[in-house]
């Protein structure tokens, strides 16, 4: 397990200087350049050359490119060319908005998909199973802007029990009304989120259900639950760990479209707009926030996907 | 047994929805009224950052101008300059000695009183090398900033200008021995500034050692918002008090025939312009010009996309400058009249040409409308689509383009028209000589005459095509009183509000 957890670690860094050489690069393709974006109509020339040297775009790529790494192997994400602040502290004020309402409708999601998925597949053959495959199908091809704006209409605007959007200005102060303003997108993120999931659970669930060895447990005397319980939920989870960190990757990085649907001050605002006004460090820095993320996402689901199954453990050792 | 476990999981789920459901959202706005009351103000134009020397954007003034921050004059809501901090003002007969009398008993709100000092520092920020401000370049060459003492400010100029007064209007007195201007700020407004909280809120509070009439309010929150459906469902739940500028129609609908919201139908000076390049072919010949501009239709195109908000104009003149005049008439819509104009100008089977259209709306609209329009006079119109920042670049730097869209916010700026650099490329001595002219008068009254002749000339030579003036639109909650509906230059003064 050591061996491939030091593998698996440097792997997980590799990957993370890639991903920061193409951010960087991407980026530099785009065309303009953000000193523009600084000064008013009525700017001249010499107001743009001044900003474009303060900015530090006139250098050349590499130098840009050197200098930002350097920075970032400190900790430091540098300044918002827009507003002149520091990027790292913003992203850290942002995060008490964008992880509780990622994690929040991750739980929910595993919560909803699990049981029901399971169910779905033990029940495939009644005419509910296919019933909650197409309805998690429909799910799927639902946008999550659609159902936020939903779940607005009916349970801000018509019954005017939770709020439309927003969060409060002193935070998690008043946990009351933070929590309050998470509920409407925990709900949509998770509804998205589980409909895909139960198609997995019920997918992996049906594998495991027709294996051999699940026959076997029965003709020895288990019931099909109890069966179920001790053999085949570890089998069928191991496909699903895999989804799980696939998903809460993608949560966390979707939560752009739905902070903006319930006007939430997380991290998803601050990527679209530095990116609407070429702001390079935030948006930088908060790629490389979410990619970070996202690895190590990927890496934990690794891990546990290992110490679940004893296969992949001997696998890996021999 | 599976089983019960799962329904009773889901029953603890469900009963946590519904508990958390109970709890009341409807008082997020406060409900205290009358001078107590706290304002919730929402808006789509959050801060870069709060300094308005170093590209802080209109949501800076919008939140602190006026509110925070004070210059030595105030533009007011109607767009009439009025003195501030400035007690009394004189002019030396040549017009180039201005001194400034500050109001006794000014302090800043970290307690220092105000000084001539401060004033002197605040103009040298606008003026500075590094500065950002949009008023840069509208400022005259300042030769001398002298303060003989404490309360007097003694301002030489290089040469005159009757816009001076008006252009101070838009600088802040600032603390000079305040350090951070870019998150904290040291005014000598009716608020000073609580909290910022970066994406979601920036908090004033009443100052209760102001030197004029106190706010009527013990303070207010601006709220931003990037999505607008987002912010008008915030006004619908009373989350916000008021939004201070809606940017689409299609929304006004479930407020305006609603009895407890207010839809207010002010002026901007946001100008939406298609404009030549004039230097270039075939734009450079006025008759082209003014074909084109005869063969849109202004009205369809304002109606198309505000209905009835918006406001016919015929030049750039906005009805809040001085010197408004309705010129709608001249090059109006006369699809017979263009074609005409084409053949004189020797192209009576029309041309083709680019026309870059910035990517947000409503440009791409218009462009699609002004292909049709054109299309009837035989000229083709390829719609080249570029974001903002290309625009920077291709159009408003390199001038490398035939014919543009843009949406041009300020007040009073007719004056670029005077300027042959820029980036429109129009250039008439004798519209020159009448801006400059303008700017050396000695009186309003001849500023305004000068300017209205200006103005004349470049709509009868159609050296753009001013295609419609922006609305201003404040929905409020109909129990608030007493907030601007005009909003110029993006200013929001939340003093005067009331909450009954």
């Amino acid at each position: 397990m050591i061996p491939y957890l030091l593998r698996r670690t440097a792997i997980l860094i590799g990957s993370l200087v890639l991903a920061a050489v193409a951010l960087f690069v991407l980026l530099r393709l785009l065309p303009g350049d953000p000193a523009n974006a600084l000064l008013p109509v009525g700017a001249t020339a010499e107001q743009i050359e001044a900003a474009r040297q303060a900015l530090g775009t006139d250098t050349p790529l590499p130098t840009q490119f050197l200098t930002w790494l350097a920075d970032v192997a400190t900790l430091d994400l540098g300044q918002s060319l827009i507003s002149t602040l520091p990027v790292g502290p913003e992203i850290a004020a942002r995060l008490p908005v964008t992880v509780p309402l990622t994690l929040a409708a991750f739980v929910l999601a595993v919560l909803v998909a699990v049981p029901v998925g399971v169910f779905a597949a033990a029940r495939a053959d009644r005419w509910y199973g296919p019933v909650i495959n197409a309805v998690a199908q429909f799910g799927i091809a639902v946008p999550a802007f659609w159902v936020g704006l939903l779940l607005i209409t009916t349970f801000a605007l018509r019954l005017q029990v939770l709020p439309a959007g927003g969060f409060p200005p002193d935070g998690w102060a008043s946990p009351d009304l933070a929590i309050e303003a998470l509920i409407l997108p925990v709900v949509t993120v998770a509804l998205v989120m589980s409909a895909s999931l139960i198609r997995y659970v019920r997918a992996a669930t049906l594998d495991v259900l027709d294996a051999d060895y699940l026959r076997t447990a029965r003709a020895l005397g288990e019931s099909p639950v109890e069966a179920f319980r001790r053999h085949g939920l570890r089998n069928a989870s191991v496909p699903v760990i895999a989804v799980l960190a696939m998903e809460l990757a993608t949560t966390f990085l979707g939560a752009v479209v739905v902070e903006s649907v319930f006007a939430l001050p997380g991290l998803g605002g601050m990527l679209t707009k530095g990116i609407s006004q070429h702001d390079y460090p935030v948006i930088q820095g908060v790629m490389l926030v979410s990619t970070a993320t996202v690895l190590l996402v990927g890496f934990a689901g690794d891990v546990v996907q290992r110490l679940v199954d004893p296969r992949l453990r001997q696998r890996a050792a021999s | 047994m599976q089983r019960r476990t799962l329904i009773r999981a889901l029953a603890a789920v469900t009963a946590l929805g519904t508990l958390a459901a109970c709890g009341d959202s409807s008082d997020s706005a406060a409900s205290t009224s009358g001078a107590d009351a706290i304002i919730q103000i929402g808006s789509l134009y959050e801060p870069q950052n709060l300094d308005n020397t170093a590209g802080g954007g209109q949501g800076v003034t919008e939140a602190l101008n006026g509110n925070v921050y004070e210059g030595l004059f105030t533009l007011t809501d109607s767009g009439k300059v009025e003195p501030l901090l400035a007690k009394e003002n004189t002019v030396s007969a040549d017009g180039l000695t201005y001194t400034f009398t500050l109001q006794p008993n000014v302090k800043f709100h970290s307690g220092k009183a105000l000084t001539s000092a401060d004033v002197k520092a605040s103009i040298e920020a606008v003026t500075a090398e590094n500065s950002k401000s949009a008023r840069k370049s509208s400022l005259p060459e300042i030769k001398e900033i002298a303060t003989p003492d404490d309360a007097t400010v003694v301002v030489t100029l290089g040469a005159r200008s009757i816009s001076f007064v008006y252009n101070l209007s838009y600088i802040w007195i600032v603390n000079s021995a305040a350090t951070d201007r870019t998150t904290a700020a040291d005014g000598t407004g009716p608020y000073k500034l609580g909290e910022w909280k970066r994406g979601s809120t920036l908090t004033l509070t009443r100052s209760d050692s102001y030197w004029g009439t106190a706010a009527k309010n013990a303070g207010v929150v601006f709220h931003y918002f990037t999505d607008a459906t987002a912010l008008n469902n915030a006004l619908l739940t009373n989350a916000v008090d008021v939004v201070t500028s809606e940017q689409s129609p299609d929304a006004l609908a479930q407020f305006t025939g609603n009895a407890a919201y207010t839809v207010n139908n002010g002026q901007s000076t946001t100008k939406l312009l298609l404009a030549y390049n004039d230097k270039v072919e075939p734009f450079n010949n006025v008759k082209v010009r003014q074909a084109l501009s005869q063969a849109i239709d202004d009205e369809k195109l304002r109606t198309s996309i505000w209905g009835e908000y918006g406001t016919a104009i015929g030049s750039m003149v906005p009805p809040s400058d001085p010197w408004y005049e309705d010129l709608t008439a001249v090059n109006a819509y006369n699809v017979d009249a263009a074609k005409a104009l084409l053949t004189e100008a020797g192209f009576p089977n029309g041309f083709a040409f680019t026309l870059d259209t910035p990517n947000y709306d409503p440009h791409p609209t218009a462009a699609t409308f002004i292909k049709t329009e054109l299309a009837k006079i035989g000229v083709t119109v390829t719609i080249n689509t570029i974001t903002s920042d290309e625009w920077y670049t291709k159009v408003y730097k390199e001038r490398n383009f035939q014919a543009t869209l843009q949406e041009h916010v300020n007040d009073r700026d007719v004056v670029w028209y005077g300027n042959p650099d820029f980036y429109w490329g129009y250039s008439n001595t004798q519209v020159t000589q009448l801006i400059e002219a303008a700017e050396q008068a000695t009186t309003t009254d001849e500023q305004t005459a000068l300017l209205k002749q200006a103005n004349k000339i470049i709509a009868a030579e159609a050296a753009s095509d001013w295609l419609y003036l922006y609305p201003q639109i404040v929905v409020a909650s109909s129990k608030l009183q007493g907030y601007p509906v005009n909003g110029l230059n993006a200013q929001f003064f939340a003093y005067g509000i009331t909450k009954s």
